[in-house]
């Protein structure tokens, strides 16, 4: 075992409660450099590497795309850009197995290289430094930076806090807690100088006082390549450049995490459901750091990142520097990878990484270990025991939760409690798992109870806003019934009016023909007013009253009548296209319509006959009548027009059928008679009705 | 005597002057409605389906204030009975199948080509998620669509599909681990 460095820091650093330390089995990996790989038969490219919205492909199949090509774009802010690692054809954009402990599929982009790993021209910045901060940020964007250390955060949010002005510290993160793991370690001993400049980069964006690289003392070489980078940096420093503080940690897992750098660092807490940002302080890995430096001043966008292949099963254990995209079953095979016990490949650490199940699956940008362990190695699970409430997760848990209650709250779905017992706090490093005397996977149970709580915060959500649409509509519907009511009332009351005001002016009109006489004889009001109500009386018996009421009735009879064999035989014409059956059955009722239409038009012209009868023996009444007739004859022709257009729309009805169908053409024809019938009917009715108002005007 | 009486007399007066204000307080702070009929409605699935024969969530809500049984939500399923049953402090009672099984979350999908825009099945839809008009296209808004499978029946030419809703790796969620059985009963087992 190697020594640890010396921790000579100027800084005070604090300890985080709890924390392990396992078997660090990192010596194995770290025999030889970082290799390079050579172009693997095929890339696969997720649109999903990172957190946030999927990226939205930009290119079709059958494309042809050079290395550094934009495939696919960063849909939305939380999103990252996709880049063609090598160049070649678009063979695919389909679903693959992606690496996600789920094991499902998502969309990919499927790139056959061409062996010629041509690259699109890229635009470098020889004098970086002074870009404006801007221009800086849309370079990283562009580049599809998304952060090497795990989760896969686009790093230019990150680089563009809300509060820029209170960011007071930027940590670099060196550490690699986690066992096995090397490839920050390697970066950092084979790539100081370029991290050192991607740092720089970053503290100028941030503006930050304070910039401190942290590293763990397991690491000297990594260490010593810093020290030697930062005295040449140092040597050549100009007024601009920030001083960067190396900050030499004592080695424990999860020290990486980042809340429990952080801590470590500044012993401050980053509030429970905040984000580091909240104090001042923005967290970034050695390996995004070298990723920014390099797409910034050589225009390279990010297509490839350095992965630690290592494990028992593993013949070469080493660090590569890996394109992403490449398939995992491809690559371990180049460097020894034997299966000859069952397939076990692990992507991450043997902590928090998660079982791969298909090995065809791509390397990501979060790809930072793929593990091959022998079985005796890493043990599987063991089957879990009762818990004895030891208490040992409780000292081992770095985040100061109580690991022992969450797992009881979660195994009795007791989703609310485990909430107050502040699970969302928990980093899910594996440490309470790990010193499970009783092997239960704790972790397992965390992770379940979350997506359970996540869901039923979605549900509810979305149960709230259907609540909020349901009410919505019923309020909506309400509304509209009650205003079709106050119309329909308000129809009513006008028809009443309108009805009062014709009532009105008939007895005025009665009045007028009877009173003068009357009045002029009578002496006082009184007995005006009587006769004036038994004038009212002899109106009402006499004959052209009633003559008249029942006009008018019959006119709205005859009117509705219309109304309703129009609306048949609307009917009518619709079956005739869609359904024989009912053809029959309308017509026989459009006929009987049709009697019934005839019928009131003939009691109409009598009942206006009788009216002009009685109306020429009143000589003042004969100038209201030939006001009605004239009305009257408007609607004979009226109907006889519309009985003209039936007949006609009846014809050509009749023809289509002679074309197509023999069956309907005869109860067509009929009806067409019948219809000729009628047109003559109404003929003859408006010429009486002529006649009639002629013989009486003169 | 007197004792007595100055006894009853301070029970009374307080009596009195605390009943004054039970009186004011009943007044002052009545509450409108039932709060339990907003505790239940908060804890239904608002899919407004109406299988449980009541026209919408909030009135079997009423429902089961008034005594109704709680398990006649079958797109809740056993949780949303749970919760009932932990609100109300009675015994959870399996899904009555009476009113239809659990399934999987639903949403339903026009075939828009068929779609002969009768506007019949934005009239059933109870949460107003399906767009269009008349002699045009309709459409179902996913995301607001409760899948309460409404608007199928309606349909005069058939062309609305209820279809399981696949939220892919977004909505993957860990299974829990498997549950522990100890080493004899392994031993019988295999």
């Amino acid at each position: 075992m190697k020594t640890p460095v010396e921790h000579s820091n100027k800084r005070k650093l604090f300890e985080f409660n709890g924390g392990i330390h396992p078997e660090e089995n990192k010596w194995q990996s770290t025999q030889e450099g970082i290799q390079q790989t050579s172009l693997p038969p095929k890339f696969v490219l997720p649109l999903q590497q990172h957190v946030g919205a999927p990226a939205k492909a930009l290119v079709s199949v059958g494309e042809h795309v050079l290395r550094g090509q934009l495939l696919a774009e960063a849909d939305g802010v939380v999103s990252v850009n996709i880049h063609a690692p090598s160049s070649g054809t678009i063979t695919d954009i389909s679903d693959h197995p992606v690496a996600h402990p789920s094991g499902l599929s998502s969309m990919c982009i499927v790139l056959c290289p061409d062996g010629k790993d041509e690259s699109v021209e890229r635009v470098s910045h020889e004098d970086y430094l002074n870009l404006s901060a801007d221009q800086t940020r849309q370079i990283i964007r562009a580049a599809g930076i998304a952060g090497l250390g795990g989760a896969g955060f686009p790093t230019d949010i990150k680089l563009h806090p809300a509060n820029v002005k209170n960011i007071s510290t930027l940590v670099i993160n060196g550490i690699e807690c986690e066992p096995y793991i090397t490839a920050d370690d390697m970066l950092m001993r084979e790539h100081a100088d370029e991290i050192l400049r991607g740092v720089e980069i970053m503290a100028r964006l941030l503006e930050s006082e304070h910039c401190i690289l942290a590293i763990e003392d397991n690491k000297p070489e990594a260490c010593a390549a810093l020290n030697v980078a930062l005295t040449e940096r140092q040597q050549a420093k100009s007024a601009q450049l920030h001083e960067i503080e190396l900050a030499v940690i004592p080695t424990k897992y999860p020290s990486g995490g980042e809340k429990q750098l952080i801590y470590v660092l500044t012993g401050q807490e980053v509030p429970s459901g905040g984000i580091p940002a909240d104090i001042g302080v923005v967290c970034q890995n050695v390996g995004t750091a070298r990723a920014v430096y390099r797409a910034v001043r050589y225009g390279e966008s990010f297509t490839s990142r350095i992965t630690t292949l290592t494990g028992e099963q593993m013949q070469q254990p080493c660090n590569v520097e890996v394109r992403i995209g490449t398939p995992i079953n491809w690559l371990i095979e180049q460097y020894g990878y034997s299966p000859s016990q069952p397939e076990r490949l692990i992507m991450g650490g043997p902590m928090m990484g998660f079982s791969i199940t298909d090995s065809s699956m791509p390397v990501v940008k979060t790809t930072n270990c793929i593990l091959a362990p022998a079985l005796n190695e890493l043990p599987l699970n063991e089957q879990a025991q009762a818990c004895i409430r030891c208490g040992l997760c409780t000292e081992a848990c770095p985040a100061d939760l109580l690991p022992q209650q969450l797992y009881w709250f979660s195994r009795s779905n007791e989703l609310d409690k485990a909430e107050q017992h502040n699970l969302f706090d928990c980093i899910e490093c594996g440490a309470c798992a790990y010193v499970c005397p009783s092997s239960i996977p704790l972790v397992q149970y965390y992770r379940h109870t979350k997506g359970e709580i996540k869901q039923q915060r979605l549900d509810l959500e979305k149960s709230d806003r259907a609540r909020i649409r349901f009410e919505a509509r019923q309020e909506r519907l309400e509304r509209e019934t009650a205003e079709k009511e106050a119309k329909r009332k308000a129809r009513a009351e006008a028809a009443a009016k309108l009805q009062a005001e014709k009532k009105a002016q008939a007895e005025s009109a009665s009045n007028n023909t009877n009173s003068p006489a009357q009045t002029n004889d009578s002496k006082t009001a009184a007995k005006s007013a009587v006769e004036a109500a038994l004038a009212r009386k002899n109106v009402q018996t006499t004959d052209s009253a009633p003559a008249e009421l029942s006009a008018e009735a019959l006119k709205s009879q005859l009117e509705k009548t219309q109304a309703k064999l129009d609306k048949m035989l609307d009917a009518l014409e619709e079956a005739k296209q869609n359904n024989l059956d009912q053809v029959a059955k309308l017509q026989r009722a459009v006929e009987k319509n049709q009697l019934r239409v005839n019928q009131a038009k003939q009691s109409h012209e009598q009942a206006i006959k009788r009216e002009q009868a009685s109306a020429s023996q009143p000589a003042p009444s004969a100038a209201e009548n030939s006001q009605q007739a004239p009305v009257d004859i408007d609607q004979l022709e009226r109907s006889l027009e519309k009985a003209k257009s039936k007949l006609e729309t009846m014809r050509s009805a009749f023809e289509d059928a002679e074309q197509d169908n023999t069956d309907q053409k005869e109860k067509l024809a009929r009806a067409v008679d019948k219809n000729v019938i009628r047109v003559a009917a109404a003929q003859n009715a408006l010429d009486e009705a002529m006649q009639n108002t002629q013989s009486e005007t003169p | 005597m007197s004792l007595i009486l100055s006894a009853i007399a301070a029970l009374l007066g307080l009596a009195l002057a605390f009943g004054a204000l039970l009186g004011f307080a009943a007044i002052r702070f009545k509450v409108e409605g039932n709060p339990i009929v907003d505790q239940i409605d908060s804890l239904l699935p608002q899919t407004q389906c109406g299988q449980c024969g009541h026209p919408g969530c909030r009135p079997y809500a009423e429902g089961i204030a008034s005594g109704e049984d709680i398990n006649k939500c079958p797109p809740g399923g056993e949780a949303t009975i749970q919760a009932l049953a932990d609100l109300l402090d009675v015994e959870p009672m399996s899904l009555d199948a009476e009113h239809g099984t659990e399934k999987a979350k639903q949403v339903a999908i026009i075939r828009e080509d068929e779609c002969i825009g009768c506007t019949k099945c934005i009239q059933a839809c109870p949460v107003d998620a399906i767009l269009g008009a008349a002699k045009h296209m309709h459409t179902v808004i996913e995301s607001e669509c409760t899948g309460c499978d409404l608007c199928v029946e309606p349909c005069p030419v058939d062309c609305i599909d209820m279809v399981e809703v696949d939220q892919g790796l977004s909505g993957w969620t860990w299974s829990a681990p498997q549950s522990t059985i100890i080493a004899t009963d392994r031993k019988l087992a295999s």
